[in-house]
């Protein structure tokens, strides 16, 4: 009987080993991290495969809601969905639209839809899904059906290493959306680019597009700002503000890390004198000592740069310690689910952020006015109201970048697909107007953001 | 010299904030020590299960239009998470109870790892919140300022201290208990069925980390593997006030917070972590018995 039972629990850990071993202490990002079990690697992605894009949406509705207590989740479509293969053809047979045929034109996703970043991977891959529907319903790319394969690494560097080859060997996609945290993006870099398949990710920091020497990566693009350019934003509303000494807060990931480096690089410029340069762990119960050691300097604003709960616990902090200073956010924590975590001390707090999140209050002759509107009305339509983010809006411009670059090049050959993405020019999207080159590769400038201002639980835009 | 005096009280109160939820933990390490001589690594997870069950419990709740204040939910979260640790000593410390201590602290450690994936499978990976206590949240006194969160936290740490005491020393359970850890065999003699005092004891470990896990919860939020780091703070915290003795707990707790928030806030953020371990290896090096611990001897 002892025996058994024995028997039974080393059954038991194994079982839970496998299913959580490798995502234990994710936190930091851009560590190895304890190796994995080979095991824990497979069971782990039987499980998500089934994160073919033909997920059901009512998972979106438990999985939106950070804040609200989560019902039991929906436990991942079970495998048996993951054998259909997507869907090809449009749902509605719209007569006088093209219904593509042929080869599907195979693109393939990484997104953090479940774990740590899921705030930011869950909109990504909902768009996603929305626009491969609405992009076969009005004739594909090149005549042919667009099929997105999506596959979820938690957030987990490992994972993304293991659907990046998946995707590369295997599925044999033309080109590779995603990841969706700056961490998992660099740990495929070098992977795709030995591959030369191209690489649109939807992470921030610029080191994902720019080697070490400066240069830009010639296989990898990216969607969203880059730091650097929401640091100068948020530099140049400081100078604005009269605010010369400030104090930064950065989280010990591969986000924070970078967010650090050029919040340090770029303060000279424009005459800022950082006075403390604290860190904290994206899991930290509180940062009081952090907080307590800046109330004791004469800062007039502290940065923070964080995702997910962190920078909600600072602010809370903060509120609870008695400081001050005007409390600035990065572009990472843009969306509701922030707020919510915030609680009572939303309100005062400023960041930088794509004009998504602020549509209805942009002027009528904003170039991407008219676009973010569709954007936002389909999506609030199709998943939940109120659940727009900048997030889903740089999946988007993946995709349509993706899109176009087939289109312009009249072809799939990856290397054709990358040389049309490096000549996009003018192309309004979420995140602002793209202008690729062979230089820059995000293809943004620091007009791409606006900043905004947490009011009644609200964003509210800051005029210039 | 200013910055020192000027943050000095605040820094204080960070740290019996922090060190407050140690203790909490700590009391549950005491309790299955007391019975069994194994450390039981899976406390950690059982405070996450409670702060967890009571978020689905508020969402549940939540779900037909009412809020009812979150203390309420204090004695179901305890309740569920007893049964869940007693299931635990059932099925996998009872059949190795004849083991030495040091499998059983396996065995434990396997228990952890097992809990944490049953609730990343029931409640997905985010991070989720109750409401505090209390509507008001911060209070300030002078130039420092804490949550009110935190002073229910010491409330529940002093009650949880006296109503223990009670037990283990007025009542005939608490004193087999401890009987029972003090030699089995002889307690068998005595009458005492020691299995049984072990299930007690978890179950005791189990509510107790409910508790601490509720309450919380408003204070940090939770998530699947919030438990780890705070359970192995709160075995710190153990072993810095003394194995055994639950006003050891309680002082190892705060003595860990204060600790660490002098270290944070004086020296570097950074290793702040780290710093708390490198105490509990000091005090194994030079006083292994811990602050208030009786210096333990076997006959050679």
């Amino acid at each position: 009987m002892k025996k058994l039972s024995l028997l039974l629990l080393a059954l038991a850990f194994a079982l839970a080993a496998a299913v959580s071993g490798c995502c234990d202490q994710v936190a930091d990002q851009n560590s190895a991290g304890p190796v994995a079990l080979a095991k824990a690697d497979q069971g782990a992605a039987a499980m998500v495969t089934s994160g073919r894009t033909q997920t059901p949406s009512d998972q979106a509705e438990t999985k939106a809601g950070d804040a609200k207590p989560v019902p039991p989740a929906a436990t991942k479509p079970a495998p048996a969905d993951a054998k259909a293969p997507a869907e090809k053809a449009p749902a509605a047979p719209a007569a006088e639209k093209k219904i593509p045929a042929g080869e599907p034109i195979k693109i393939g996703a990484i997104f953090a839809v479940t774990g740590p970043a899921s705030s930011l991977g869950l909109p990504e891959k909902q768009t996603v899904e929305m626009l491969q529907e609405k992009i076969n319903a009005t004739g594909g790319i090149l005549g042919r059906p667009l099929q997105v394969i999506v596959y979820d690494d938690k957030g987990d560097p490992k994972e993304t290493v293991n659907f990046a080859n998946r995707l590369i060997q295997n599925d044999k996609v033309a080109a590779v959306i995603g990841p969706t945290t700056s961490g998992t993006s660099l740990a495929i870099i070098d992977a795709l680019s030995e591959a030369q398949i191209p690489l649109v990710s939807c992470a921030a920091s610029f080191k994902i597009v720019t080697d070490d020497a400066g240069k830009a990566r010639k296989w990898i693009f990216k969607t969203p700002q880059s730091d650097s350019l929401a640091v100068e934003k948020i530099f140049d509303y400081l100078n604005q503000k009269q605010i010369s000494k400030i104090a930064i807060m950065s989280s010990a990931d591969g986000y924070g890390e970078s967010g650090r480096d050029e919040l340090k690089r770029l303060a000279p410029n424009y005459k800022i004198e950082i006075l403390a340069d604290e860190q904290f762990g994206p899991q930290d119960p509180d940062m009081n000592a952090q907080l307590t050691k800046i109330k004791g300097t004469v800062s007039k604003a502290i940065v923070i740069w964080g995702i997910q709960k962190a920078p909600a616990i600072i602010a809370q902090n903060a509120k609870t310690l008695g400081l001050t200073q005007l409390i600035i956010q990065s572009h990472g924590v843009a969306s509701k689910t922030f707020i919510e975590l915030c609680g009572d001390a939303a309100d005062g707090q400023v960041l930088p952020a794509g004009r998504l999140i602020v549509v209805d209050q942009l002027a009528d002759s904003d170039p991407q006015k008219a676009l973010l509107a569709e954007y936002k009305k389909e999506f609030e339509a199709k998943f939940a109201p109120d659940k727009i983010s900048t997030f889903g809006g740089h999946a988007y411009d993946a995709i349509m970048l993706v899109k176009l670059a087939i289109e312009k090049a009249g072809s799939t050959e990856p290397a054709k697909l990358r040389d049309a993405l490096e000549t996009i020019q003018g192309f309004s999207g979420t995140g602002g107007i793209f202008n690729m080159t062979v230089a820059d590769h995000n293809g943004l400038t620091k007009d791409a953001f606006v900043m905004v201002e947490i009011k009644n639980k609200d964003w509210a835009i800051i005029k210039p | 010299m200013d910055f020192l005096l000027e943050s000095l009280p605040q820094c204080l109160i960070n740290g019996l904030t922090r060190g407050s939820i140690y203790a909490l933990i700590a009391i549950g390490f005491t309790i299955v020590y007391n019975s069994t001589d194994a450390i039981n690594f899976a406390q950690g997870e059982f405070s996450m299960l409670g702060g967890m069950i009571a978020v689905s419990l508020a969402g549940a709740v939540a779900g037909l239009g009412l809020v009812l204040p979150t203390w309420v939910y204090v004695p179901f979260a305890a309740l569920a998470v007893m049964a869940v640790a007693s299931a635990f000593e059932l099925g996998a410390i009872n059949p190795a109870r004849k083991a030495a201590p040091v499998n059983l602290v396996i065995i434990t450690i396997g228990g952890s790892i097992l809990l944490k994936g049953i609730a990343m499978l029931i409640w997905g990976k985010d991070d989720l919140m109750l409401a505090p206590f209390s509507a008001a949240r911060t209070i300030r006194l002078g130039p420092v300022g804490f949550e009110l969160q935190s002073v229910w936290v010491w409330a529940a740490t002093l009650i949880a201290v006296v109503l223990l005491h009670l037990f283990f020393r007025r009542t005939i359970a608490g004193k087999a208990l401890r009987a029972c850890a003090q030699d089995r065999t002889a307690g068998a003699l005595m009458g005492i069925d020691a299995g049984r005092m072990t299930l007690i004891a978890f179950a005791l470990a189990g509510a107790i980390g409910a508790l601490a896990g509720v309450i919380v919860t408003p204070l940090i939020y939770v998530n699947y593997f919030s438990g780890t780091l705070i359970g192995l703070k709160g075995f710190c915290a153990s072993v810095l006030g003394g194995m055994g003795s639950i006003p050891g707990a309680v002082v190892g707790g705060l003595a860990i917070g204060v600790l660490e928030q002098l270290f944070g806030t004086y020296l570097s953020t950074g290793y702040m972590d780290a710093f708390a371990f490198v105490v509990m290896l000091a005090v194994l090096l030079v006083r292994p018995s811990g602050l208030l611990g009786e210096p333990e001897g076997d006959r050679a």
